[in-house]
């Protein structure tokens, strides 16, 4: 199956910040943190987190995006979640990852 | 300026506390974020890529010293230290807290401020010709028939979930400051031949997907039916308008697939009915809401000739200043100041808190505390004394505010793009930096001459890419930023949407591209008078094709 690796990113409620799921159970604001998951079982373990994290609804816009691995831990394929990770390119300043 | 009064108070009051139980309610998991999210875009509250957005409603552009020190003090405190004026003259907040809004609103309301219908299918803030009250070319101060509008359709209840947004521009001037053509409704302020005070009305003007040029559905509304055809326009469309696909649903498709002839008639016949209700705007009305705006007493000042032509002798740069980034004022001893905030290589309509309390000083020491933001994302003191012009200067340039660019080709509106918006494709900001360091050179952008670039990173056009000189979007392309030029738009008395050159280029291409198309108008232009627009016009596209792509390749 093509490019399975994946993980789990949503956006805090109280500040909206970006966040990704973590192991053990938690969310870090730190990708190279976030728990990836390359099979199907893995994909299916996400995705009851997505469930049980729209219940508790202290999350939003709660979905699965694809990565690929590197020295650093995840990254993601797409720019937009790039961004999302790194915060804005103009401001490195700024964003979740910033010292 | 408007000041509110007692029911105004109260109801922005009665909002904040509404809005705050609300985001109670949802962080206690009463209700739901289905059930929450329309709530917190009525309040201009939106969740983007890294964090909140909070859009804070700036009524036609027009803001005091207290307003901006306030603006400062919640970007210091709960933000990030800055925040960005908007192309609809508002100003966002990029980092607020969920938890910290009800706060933050509450402090807007202390200063006669609000978010709402910032966001959601309702009409949005009225935009104003941003040096309304203080041009030679008006006919009247727009901004008593903005606010007018704006007391009209605030929480109005027929109009609060219209088909989609709904955006209303109003300009005083044949010069066209405020876009109107771009807009749901345009508003002209006209004369008729007995000298009476009217609006010639455009309709369906818009940007996004569909770009439009408004049509003019009325050549003159008496100021006494403002009201009642605005109205009427609007139940049109609530009837009419698209609610099954909403990429079809703003007025302008509305207009285009009824043909403007019949939606004149639709308009007519609701207008017909309505025309002598209670929506007849009674002069004294008018007189009342025009006392809010009257000009400030401005005592002559005519040693200011004399200062200018001291100071100019002695400093070239602030002649340079004065003569791009100064309009002349209907007093001849005051001038309209343009504040850039496009200094080189800077984020576009981005401003520090610094730099919000420097202007909000300036404003009230040499202003006499009236400040605007234009929809080019600048800010406009407009009511400044020639001799103090030197003074002003001076700070202005302490705090990277006194950028000589103002109408020139690093005075570029970019949209907040992929750094910032959950909607974009592409990064706008990054390519607006690059176009303004290649183009650093104040000399060779005065040499160049008027050349408004506007760059959006998706086809919802917020940065206005259709109605640029040069238009650049930015979209994804097989998972790689990509940008399509355009040439020839303008958003001025002569509106029109630019034309898209050819094939696309990438980031890295990109400024070195825009520098082909300026040389390729340099080298062929009849003289300096000829500005990039007109050439664009005179010569059209084929000589900017064959620059960038090459004879052989443009004619295949």
């Amino acid at each position: 199956m093509k490019n399975l690796l994946k993980v789990l990113t949503a956006n805090r409620l109280s500040d909206g910040v970006a966040v990704w799921f973590a192991q053990p159970e938690q969310w870090v604001d730190d990708i190279a943190k976030a728990y990836a998951v390359s099979d199907k079982e893995g994909v299916a373990f996400l995705e009851q987190v997505v469930a049980a994290t729209l219940a508790k609804g202290q999350h939003c816009d709660v979905v699965l995006i694809d990565v690929e691995q590197t020295n650093e831990g995840p990254r993601p394929l797409k720019l937009r979640e790039r961004i999302r990770a790194d915060g804005p390119t103009i401001r490195p300043d700024l964003g979740s990852r910033a010292a | 300026m408007y000041r509110y009064d007692e029911f105004d108070h109260a109801f922005v009051a009665a909002r904040v506390a509404e809005f705050g139980d609300q985001v109670a309610r949802r962080v206690s998991g009463d209700i739901t974020e289905d059930q929450f999210k329309p709530l917190r875009l009525m309040n201009g509250v939106y969740l983007q890529l890294h964090a909140y957005m909070l859009r804070i409603a700036i009524p036609y552009g027009t803001l005091n010293a207290t307003q901006m020190r306030r603006l400062a003090h919640i970007a210091r405190v709960y933000d990030k230290g800055y925040g960005h004026f908007t192309t609809r003259q508002n100003i966002q907040f990029n980092w607020p807290a969920l938890s910290d809004t009800p706060a933050i609103l509450a402090q807007l309301a202390e200063v006669e401020m609000h978010a709402i219908q910032t966001s959601g299918n309702c009409i949005r803030n009225v935009t104003a010709d941003h040096f309304a009250g203080a041009s030679v070319d008006e006919i009247a101060d727009p901004r008593p028939y903005a606010e007018i509008l704006r007391q009209w359709s605030s929480i109005h209840p027929e109009f609060s979930y219209l088909p989609r947004k709904f955006k209303i521009a109003v300009t005083a001037s044949e010069a066209d400051r405020a876009a109107i053509q771009v807009h749901d409704i345009g508003l002209k302020l006209k004369r008729n031949q007995n000298g009476e005070i009217g609006f010639a009305v455009y309709v369906g003007g818009g940007q996004g997907r569909t770009p439009m040029v408004a049509k003019l559905v009325s050549e003159f509304v008496a100021e006494r039916d403002l009201l009642s055809f605005t109205t009427a326009i609007m139940r049109v469309y609530n009837l009419y308008g698209r609610r099954d696909n909403k990429y079809k649903a703003r007025v302008k498709i509305l207009v285009h697939e009824l043909g403007l002839e019949a939606f004149k008639r639709e308009v007519e016949a609701e207008w017909a009915v309505i025309r002598n209700s209670e929506l007849v705007l009674p002069a004294a009305d008018v007189a009342a809401i025009q006392a809010y705006f009257a000009p400030p007493v401005l005592p002559d000042r005519p040693e200011g000739l004399l200062a200018l032509a001291d100071a100019f002798q002695s400093d070239a740069h602030f002649k340079a200043w004065v003569r791009q980034n100064c309009n002349e004022h209907v007093h001849p001893d005051y001038a309209i100041v343009t504040i850039s905030l496009k200094a080189i290589g800077a984020i576009p309509g981005d401003a520090s808190d610094v730099q919000m309390d420097v202007v909000a000083d300036l404003a009230e020491k040499f202003g006499h505390d009236e400040i605007r933001v234009s929809h080019e994302q600048n800010l406009v003191l407009p009511h400044v004394a020639k001799a103090d012009l030197p003074a002003l200067y001076a700070m202005l340039a302490e705090h990277e505010l006194a950028t000589s660019n103002a109408g020139l080709i690093t005075d570029i509106i970019a949209c907040p793009g992929l750094d910032y918006c959950a909607l974009a494709t592409a990064r706008s900001i990054p390519i607006a930096q690059a176009i303004s360091n290649r183009f650093a050179s104040l000399e060779h952008q005065r040499d160049i001459g008027e050349l408004k670039v506007k760059i959006s990173g998706c086809i919802n056009a917020c940065g206005h890419h259709h109605v640029g000189h040069i238009g650049i979007l930015g979209i994804e392309k097989r998972g790689e930023e990509h940008y399509q030029v355009s040439l020839g738009g303008a958003a001025d008395a002569d509106t029109a949407v630019g034309e898209i050159v050819g094939p696309g280029f990438s980031a890295e291409e990109l400024p070195e591209k825009i520098e082909v198309i300026v040389d390729t108008y340099l080298a062929a232009r009849t003289s300096k008078d000829e500005r990039f627009v007109d050439y664009v016009r005179r010569a059209g596209l084929e000589p900017f094709k064959i620059a960038l792509y090459g004879q052989e390749e443009y004619t295949i």
